[in-house]
């Protein structure tokens, strides 16, 4: 039963780190670059819901913030496309990834001098309930966490194997140029990307600060997230959600079952592991072009 | 403008252009040698602190820079370096074989680290080095018989032939010390880049196809680069140790890896002067930051107020604007500037435009 407990408390910890490592895989599909501040716009997410809900801020109702907050965080990322992002165009991926580890030190700071530097918790309707299954407790929150993540993840999924715009994000990263003359808008594809993959920010946010408190160090979680979304394999919304599980999973039996001072390597040494045996991750999606 | 007029291959690949650029720069040497007595005691070890910054630069610049792999990971090679350092003056060796040791084995740590990296590229390769950098930290605590752990580790002076070298004591002899390794280093570096070797690492940078067909062995060059780096940067950690005195697991942490890239990327990726120029900004900015938080106070009669992550808001702003405005760093804009004189009134704005690439997928090969 005390395995079943931490099976179901490490599901809820990797769906988040799954849905940032959503964000990641999303940006990497559409554009081809990684996001190394995926993690600053989960916290940002989450303190702007706080702002818009907490009754020591603006004291929304909880429903009405929420799709505040999203949209909030759809037009931060697309503004950082349109303004940052979209001017990099052909430069090289190192670019695009140095400025966006520099852009979460910004997001950092700017957090910090708004909402302080003390941990806070969302105030939302699901705190405190629980759920009783066969002998396990499960907190609301978790429950929450564990179904909107499957959700998200089969919707993207289905948006970007089934709609025509999410083929035409796929082509946009294949090839640019083949996408132009196909007549793609790729500098438009890759906007509506980014203010997607802030949305998937904000909800992955919403969930994290309704399970526990944030502050703006927070986003150094996206770390962890990036163990996730290689051990699925970057091209893969699906490889991600499992790579945040397996993450998740493996850190409280590791903390329970090995020595501490061990237990917190897991992730990272699995993280290894996988970049040495199978460079392109578990679900792999490179295939070798034959001539 | 100067012409440089080239009689044989010797005077063109001679590391300096003509006799006026190496008198420059030897009237820049002397000055800096003479810092002790110019500077007070703070200053001093601020310069040291920009001298050493400046060498691990260097370090990151040959593998980032010159071979073209980023890596987030260099405080992990840092705290090897430093560690090994003080372990082997902790066993009785003497600095001047200690330190050298400490440089060649974080190059042989090195090249553990690229034969599995070797299979990676761009992103993949900035998280595997990432995810060291983070290891590091956690293996320094378990291995606590050797490193001290948590406790960490202290060392005072060192003693060259007999002769107390320390950083509180006699600033400005272990000012000449670090000043002796970085004229090491740059000399090493200026005819690294003029050699076989430097030339298969740019080769590799810009195309590792094209390396490949020219006959360069992609798989040995890029090794050879990681164990270059990782033994200059072996050195710089050795002496932060030296500069800090005491040190412990998270004096090395991932930030300071992503410092390091940052720092070479404003000074300008590819050059020997970036690491330099990159090193002053970071040097400074601290200092800068908190004199012009006082001019600040002073001038609206509030008080000093302390803004945590200051320091590190700025450093990302100053970066996204380099990389978005001046991606070649201080040394492109400061080669724009010079071009812009030599050639006044015929610079054109296109000169140093670079060619856009567009993307292909690394998924499907």
């Amino acid at each position: 039963m005390d395995n079943a407990q931490l099976l179901i408390s490490g599901l809820a910890n990797g769906c988040v780190y799954g849905l940032i490592a959503l964000g990641f895989v999303l940006i990497y599909k559409a554009t081809e670059a990684v996001n190394f501040a995926q993690g600053d716009f989960m916290m940002l997410g989450a303190f702007v819901t706080i702002g818009l809900t907490n009754t020591e801020y603006m004291g929304l109702p909880f429903w009405l913030a929420l799709p505040i907050s999203l949209g909030i965080m759809g037009a931060l990322g697309y503004l950082l496309d349109r303004l940052i992002i979209r001017r990099l165009f052909g430069e090289s991926q190192t670019a695009v990834v140095i400025l966006t580890i520099a852009l979460g030190f910004v997001i950092r700071f700017v957090a910090g001098l708004i909402w302080g530097h003390e941990p806070q918790t969302l105030q939302n309707p699901l705190a405190g309930k629980e759920v009783r299954f066969g002998g396990l407790v499960l907190g609301m929150e978790d429950v929450a966490v564990i179904v909107v993540t499957i959700l998200l993840t089969w919707g993207l999924y289905v948006f970007f194997s089934k709609t025509r715009l999410g083929l035409a994000m796929q082509g946009a990263s294949q090839n640019q140029l083949a996408a132009y003359y196909m007549g793609i808008p790729v500098k438009r594809v890759q906007g509506i990307i980014w203010a997607l993959a802030g949305v998937v920010a904000g909800i992955a946010g919403i969930l994290f600060a309704a399970k526990g408190s944030v502050d703006p160090t927070t986003g150094l979680l996206g770390i962890k997230a990036f163990a996730a979304a290689v051990i699925g394999g970057f091209g893969s919304l699906p490889g991600a959600l499992a790579g945040g599980l397996i993450v998740g999973v493996i850190e409280p039996f590791a903390s329970r079952y090995i020595a501490a001072g061990y237990s917190q390597i897991a992730p990272y040494a699995l993280l290894l592991a996988v970049l040495i045996f199978r460079p392109n991750g578990l679900f792999s999606q490179v295939r070798v072009k034959k001539v | 403008m100067r012409i440089v007029f080239k009689t044989d291959y010797m005077q063109d690949i001679r590391p300096w252009k003509d006799s006026f650029q190496l008198t420059m720069y030897l009237i820049l040497l002397v000055i800096v040698a003479a810092a002790p007595w110019l500077l007070d005691d703070f200053y001093l070890g601020e310069l040291t602190n920009v001298l050493i910054w400046a060498i691990a630069g260097l370090g990151l610049m040959i593998l980032t820079g010159h071979t073209g792999q980023v890596s987030l990971g260099h405080a992990a090679f840092l705290a090897f370096g430093c560690y090994a350092n003080v372990i082997l003056i902790e066993a009785g060796v003497p600095f001047l074989i200690a330190f050298p040791l400490a440089g060649i084995l974080t190059g042989i740590a090195g090249v553990t680290v690229a034969i599995p990296a070797l299979r990676l590229h761009g992103i993949y390769l900035a998280i595997f080095t990432m995810a060291l950098s983070i290891l590091m930290d956690d293996v320094i605590v378990l291995a606590e018989p050797i490193t001290g752990g948590v406790a960490g580790k202290y060392l005072g002076g060192v003693e060259i032939f007999g002769h107390l070298v320390d950083r509180w004591a006699t600033p400005d002899q272990f000012f000449w010390l670090v000043l002796i390794v970085a004229i090491f280093v740059t000399l090493g570096y200026i005819n690294l880049l003029r050699a076989p070797l430097g030339r298969s690492f740019i080769a590799v940078r810009d195309s590792e196809v094209s390396a490949q067909a020219m006959g360069v062995d992609v798989a040995k060059t890029k090794t050879l680069s990681f164990a270059l780096s990782c033994a200059v940067t072996g050195w710089a950690g050795a002496l932060m140790g030296l500069y800090a005195g005491a040190f412990n697991n998270e004096t090395f942490s991932v930030i300071i890896s992503i410092q390091l890239l940052m720092m070479i990327v404003i000074g300008g990726l590819g050059s020997i002067h970036g690491a330099f120029l990159g090193a002053i900004v970071i040097g400074f900015l601290p200092q800068f930051l908190s004199i012009s938080k006082e001019y600040v106070a002073a001038a609206f009669g509030g008080n000093t107020v302390a803004i945590p992550g200051l320091e590190f808001g700025i450093f990302g702003a100053i970066l996204i604007c380099f990389i978005l405005f001046e991606p070649m760093g201080m040394y492109g804009r400061w080669l724009k500037i010079r071009t812009w004189f030599e050639l006044f009134p015929f610079y054109r704005k296109d000169m140093f435009k670079r060619q856009k690439s567009y993307l292909k997928t690394e998924r499907l090969r």
